[in-house]
């Protein structure tokens, strides 16, 4: 199986602040890549390089092979899609108004929507499962809604990868699983490549087959949910403690947070026994 | 709906026509109207009236109400903000300065639209090379224009306190915006420069309901966004630079027109654009109307109507709508 990104090196931050000190990894295609870290890890630095939003300042990223930033944005476009934290829209819009800017990439300067495109729409819409919110504004949605909306546009550019910021931040865990599902259910049977920037340890060990774990601008580790997420290594990267268990229906790691005190307690039991 | 919409705006602009061609400083009767309009090239008084002096000035009320208009879509669009319009990037500061020096300084026939326009390209490229040097980031922007406009508009006070009374009072009709005293010669260039500019903004369509978005979420969807950024905001300054120029200052055309619209076409740019210059032709236009009726045969500044006019239905609007998100 080939790599469909592949970043090498990166050194980048904003101003004379160097946020990334160097970070490589290579993400396979069709796989469900989580990048964990704590603030200020270089999490969202390292997302908005791979969305070019930002440039490098050293190192590249390449995107089938060919550099990420010599590509052009419309040519990108109808291959790599994002699904940003935060969007605003100032003003009314229908639901499927926006879907439709997703076929943007798609469609010449005097060109109006063709058929092929409006299906395309409509398929978004059917498997995000927004159909029913057609003709709502996207201004009055609740916050899960509302992000499979912005799904749906990233949907309709028909992309291999995909591309998320923290999709379930704000949202309760019903929306969280349904968000996550749906990714997976992308990933598993579009073959969609889904890279995902989380700050939810245990929605992303549940959910991610690999995890990149960033610790000041570099990667501590790297690897299967299992091996990222010991708590060793979480200890060591979000310096508080934590305890580490089994999903017991899925097997996969699940962090216990540990307060302040029952640490105390712990720690005086030991020394009391 | 959206073709009822275009049909009402069209037989609201041909409505628009005939009225305006009937009422002024004297009434024509609606017969004698047609005539002279439909047989151009015979004489007597009616027509001299219809054709030099009425249909002119209806012309340049559609064009420049259609410009300002639809600048006002573009800069609401690409700046991301309800309350923007034409003059928020300080191109009317500087268009203003322009005049005002040209009156003071006694400069007559063309040299005080020029003067204008002068003024209103100054503006446009201190803020290209303020903002753009850096980055074009729409708050960069933004701040830039209230800062140059109250630069701009210091300026011109400080060149009233100059000066005679006389002088001032002939700048502050300018600036309260006028569609009376422009040379034939002129209305040819703005009729070519609005309608150009338009049809750049159409065709650039969207690409502004993509920036509405932001320029990351454009970016994301494939828009190279700091190029087209560039030109629609070029060629919005040139619309609004030669609309000041051959009109003066008339304010909220820019503003209300596209609100207005909006709420009928929805953000689809290449919808809304032609929506708004039809709107803002008829606005335009009829306000003017107005203006040359209410007092004959004395005038009022047209930019005083758009203000009372404009504000008391939008206000009304505002009060009436069950709900008015604009954002």
């Amino acid at each position: 199986m080939g790599y469909i990104l592949r970043v090498s090196g990166l050194v980048c931050g904003y101003g004379e602040e160097e946020v990334l000190k160097g970070i490589s990894f290579s993400v396979a295609e069709g796989s469900f890549l989580g990048i964990i870290g704590p603030n200020g890890s270089g999490k969202t630095t390292l997302f908005r390089c791979i969305t070019r939003v930002l440039k490098p300042y050293r190192g590249e990223i390449f995107y089938k092979g060919k550099s990420l930033n010599r590509i052009p944005r419309r040519e990108l476009a109808r291959e790599v899609a994002v699904l940003p934290q935060m969007l605003s829209i100032p003003f009314p819009c229908s639901v499927e108004e926006f879907v439709l800017m997703g076929r943007f990439p798609y469609l010449g300067r005097l060109e109006r929507g063709k058929r092929a495109d409006l299906e395309m729409v409509e398929k978004a819409m059917v498997l995000t499962d927004i159909l029913p919110l057609r003709e709502r504004r996207v201004s009055e949605l609740c916050g899960g809604e509302r992000q499979r909306v912005i799904l749906a546009q990233a949907l309709a550019q028909e992309p291999e990868l995909l591309l998320l910021d923290e999709p379930t931040s704000h949202m309760d865990i019903g929306h969280q699983i349904e968000i996550l599902d749906l990714l997976r259910k992308l990933n598993r049977e579009k073959k969609i490549t889904v890279i995902m920037v989380s700050h939810d340890l245990n929605l992303a060990g549940e959910y991610c087959e690999r995890l990149i774990l960033l610790k000041e601008g570099t990667i501590y580790q790297k690897g299967s949910p299992a091996e990222v997420l010991s708590y060793v290594h979480i200890e060591a990267v979000y310096e508080t403690v934590v305890l580490v268990e089994n999903n017991p229906l899925s097997g996969k790691p699940y962090i216990i947070l540990v307060s302040g005190e029952e640490r105390a307690i712990e720690k005086g039991k030991r020394w009391g026994g | 709906m959206k073709k009822a919409l275009f049909l009402i705006l069209l037989i609201l602009l041909l409505f628009t026509f005939i009225f305006s061609l009937m009422f002024g400083g004297s009434k024509v009767p609606l017969r004698e109207t047609m005539e002279a309009l439909f047989h151009p090239h015979q004489a007597g008084t009616v027509r001299t009236i219809i054709w030099q002096i009425r249909i002119p000035r209806i012309v340049l009320g559609f064009l420049v109400g259609a410009g300002l208009a639809s600048c006002g879509v573009v800069f609401q669009g690409m700046l991301r903000n309800p309350l923007a319009e034409p003059y928020t990037l300080g191109v009317s500061g500087g268009a203003a300065l322009g005049a005002t020096l040209g009156i003071v300084l006694g400069l007559g026939g063309y040299w005080v639209p020029a003067m204008a326009f002068l003024g209103s390209l100054f503006s446009i490229a201190m803020i290209y090379f303020i903002v753009a040097r850096r980055r074009f980031s729409v708050a960069g922007l933004i701040l830039g224009g209230i800062i140059l406009s109250f630069i701009f508009s210091s300026l011109v006070l400080l060149i009233f306190s100059l000066v005679r009374a006389e002088r001032v009072q002939g700048a502050i009709f300018w600036l309260m915006g006028d569609l009376s005293s422009l040379q034939p010669a002129l209305l040819k260039v703005i009729a070519f420069i609005i309608p150009a500019g338009i049809l750049v903004f159409l065709l650039f369509g969207r690409e502004i309901d993509l920036l509405t978005l932001g320029e990351e979420r454009a970016a994301h969807l494939g828009l190279e966004a700091e190029g087209v950024k560039k030109i629609l905001f070029l060629v919005a300054s040139l619309i609004t630079g030669a609309a000041v120029a051959a009109t003066g200052i008339i304010g909220f055309v820019g503003l209300i027109v596209p609100h207005f619209l909006r709420r009928f076409t929805g953000p689809n740019h290449r919808l809304l654009i032609p929506a708004a210059a039809l709107g803002g032709a008829v606005f335009l236009a009829l306000s003017d109307t107005l203006a040359r009726t209410i007092v004959a045969p004395l005038e009022l500044p047209v930019g005083v109507i758009t203000g009372i006019l404009g504000g008391f239905f939008f206000l009304t609007f505002l009060l009436r709508a069950k709900r008015w998100d604009i954002s």
